[in-house]
């Protein structure tokens, strides 16, 4: 079991509060992703439910039983750290063999988990190396093998993946993502990569200054978001926010179009502009539109290879059953 | 792009570093070769460098007069103990002030530094009044106390720039995998540092050997280590120069070999943190 749940719980360093009062529950076997840019408290909220800092006021619950003040070996819970926070003087196997060690497993049911745990994460032959041997990927592998050996009752990944390059990035994520699929256990993964939210989530809790934005599933924060934070944050490239006399026009203080929601033509549309930088990535072509008329630049993501160089007129029309309208507080009008 | 440098200006640097490392090489060396001398060459004007009848006499004598070995066991026993148990104390220090900090220890460390500024003097008669009553004078028990509290602060700061260097992640790894105080320290902080624990400890036991003040002002005969030995051929009468330079070399050899064979550990925890 790794149901969790935070019961208006706040955090203070000093006279700065971070964590405003937040209430939150993460079912058993989710998997939740915090997302927020940098600063917004998601490594602080993950740390609070690791135990690693202590809650300034609340509570916090682990499988029903208050975990507020039960130190962070007793939480049953797992971490992966984003700087692998491996021991750089144990070989791999005593790596992952050490918190079984702090538990007092006899030695062979260590060496049987520890060798079923490299086995799945293909690290059978490197179980002699020190991590100073290894490469970043391995090393991760290495943290995630020291969290699954304890079999915890939730497993917290602190941006486990920004310190690898884009294309082991990739490849880690999926197997992140089959491993969840493999344990069936609570996973709280931080990341301020909206991308990796929007793959591996079964949830994303949007934070911002210390607040959640919004909670839910990642194409209900695609396509409903609740308010322009959400809807600038989620979604890549960021949505379009137009303010002023067009977003009026639609009774709404902003109105919202995602880049991919914005049809063009070289005759007839809504907004009539000149084509400023494109961004050619094969698949699709990012192209950013000035002269429209609007005081912000519309950017448009077009499918495939688009013909269109710089200084091109253009006509946009946004798909108007895609449109998002906020009103003046920056909420989302139903 | 790396520096070019001339092989003109190479000459001329090698010859400076040589010129510096000769200059604070040049006291040992005479010490060295004076300690083989008679008296009388020993003290000759001009002075003999290298062409004089070399004896072992004067080492003959010194360990005739004093027993050497029991002031070297005392230096041992004097430095190895007053680090081994300065360690203990500093090592929970260290690790409170580098991973725990308070709102104060940033002063507390500075303070503990600035009773490295005062003078030994201030303090000797209150010092001297308190072993007298305790009965800690010319013994091996109290050297190493007042030897450890000297140098304490040395050994704290030291430990402290290490641990800062391990990252908390690591520590905090070992707390999420159950380990308890004990063993973060044991088996996780202490085996990182020890490299660091290495060169302090190093650094330590050579200061606590060449301690001087102390060891002439509260010991006489029982517990006084080579220092003392040292001292007690230093006389404003008399021909003892060869005697003196003869048990100066053999209170400094064992250091010295030890530093020699230490001084990669040695360089590397006095630069420790400098570059990374």
């Amino acid at each position: 079991m790794g149901r969790i749940t935070l019961d208006k719980v706040t955090k203070s360093f000093g006279e700065v509060q971070v964590i405003p009062p937040l209430d939150l529950t993460i079912d058993d076997g989710e998997f939740v992703v915090f997302v927020g840019p940098s600063g917004c408290g998601k490594s602080t909220l993950l740390r609070l439910i690791a135990g690693l800092e202590d809650i300034t006021s609340g509570q916090i619950r682990i499988d029903r039983e208050d975990a507020t003040h039960v130190p962070p070996a007793k939480r049953g819970l797992a971490m992966v750290f984003q700087s692998y926070a491996l021991y750089p003087h144990m070989s791999v196997r005593k790596n992952i063999a050490f918190p079984l060690k702090m538990a007092k497993m006899d030695a062979a049911e260590r060496d049987k988990r520890v060798d079923y745990a490299a086995s799945v994460l293909n690290l059978t032959d490197y179980l002699d190396r020190r991590p100073g041997q290894l490469s970043g990927g391995q090393r991760q592998r290495v943290a995630i093998g020291r969290a699954i050996v304890r079999e915890p009752a939730a497993f917290l990944f602190d941006e486990p993946l920004s310190n690898l390059d884009a294309a082991l990035r990739v490849n880690m994520r999926l197997e992140i993502s089959e491993l969840h699929n493999t344990l069936k256990t609570t996973m709280v993964y931080v990341t301020h990569d909206q991308v990796e939210a929007m793959t591996m989530a079964d949830k994303i809790v949007v934070l911002h200054a210390g607040r959640i934005e919004q909670v839910g599933s990642p194409l209900e924060l695609y396509h409903t978001p609740r308010n322009t934070f959400v809807a600038g944050f989620i979604g890549s490239p960021k949505m379009n926010l137009i303010e002023g006399p067009e977003a009026a026009k639609h009774a709404a203080h902003t109105i919202g179009i995602r880049p991919e929601h914005l049809d063009t033509s070289a005759e007839a549309g809504t907004w009539e502009g000149r084509v400023g930088v494109s961004e050619h990535l094969g698949s699709d072509t990012f192209f950013h539109v000035h002269d429209t008329g609007l005081a912000e630049t519309l950017t448009v993501r077009a499918s495939g290879e688009v013909a269109l160089r710089h200084g091109d007129r253009i006509f946009l029309t946004p798909q108007m059953d895609k449109l998002h309208r906020f009103d003046a507080e920056g909420l989302r009008i139903a | 792009m790396a520096r070019k440098v001339s092989t003109r200006r190479k000459a001329v640097n090698t010859g400076i570093a040589w010129t510096v490392g000769l200059l604070i090489f040049f006291p040992i060396l005479w010490t060295v070769l004076t300690s083989f001398k008679t008296e009388a060459q020993a003290i000759a004007d001009p002075p003999i460098w290298f062409n004089f009848h070399w004896t072992l006499e004067n080492y003959v004598t010194v360990q005739e007069r004093s027993n050497y070995f029991r002031h070297f066991w005392n230096s041992v026993v004097i430095s190895v103990g007053s680090t081994l148990i300065g360690l203990a104390i500093a090592v929970p220090a260290a690790w409170a002030m580098a991973f725990v900090p308070g709102k104060r220890t940033k002063d507390l460390l500075m303070w503990m530094l600035s009773t490295k500024m005062l003078p030994p003097v201030g303090v000797l008669v209150p010092i001297y009044l308190l072993f007298q009553r305790f009965g800690l004078l010319d013994t091996q028990v109290g050297l190493i106390i007042v030897l450890t509290l000297i140098n304490l602060p040395i050994i704290v700061w030291m430990l402290y720039t290490y641990f800062r260097e391990i990252p908390v992640d690591i520590l905090e790894a070992a707390r999420m995998d159950g380990a308890g105080l004990k063993d973060e320290v044991i088996s996780v902080l202490l085996p990182m540092a020890v490299p660091g624990m290495a060169s302090t400890v190093l650094l330590n036991i050579i200061l606590a050997w060449n301690e001087a003040f102390w060891t002439l002002n509260l010991t006489a005969a029982k517990a006084a280590p080579l220092t003392a030995f040292i001292a007690s051929y230093s006389s404003p009468e008399g021909l003892f120069y060869a005697k003196l330079s003869a048990a100066s070399t053999m209170a400094i050899a064992p250091i010295l070999i030890m530093g020699w064979f230490s001084q990669k550990q040695l360089v590397r925890g006095l630069t420790f943190g400098a570059v990374k």
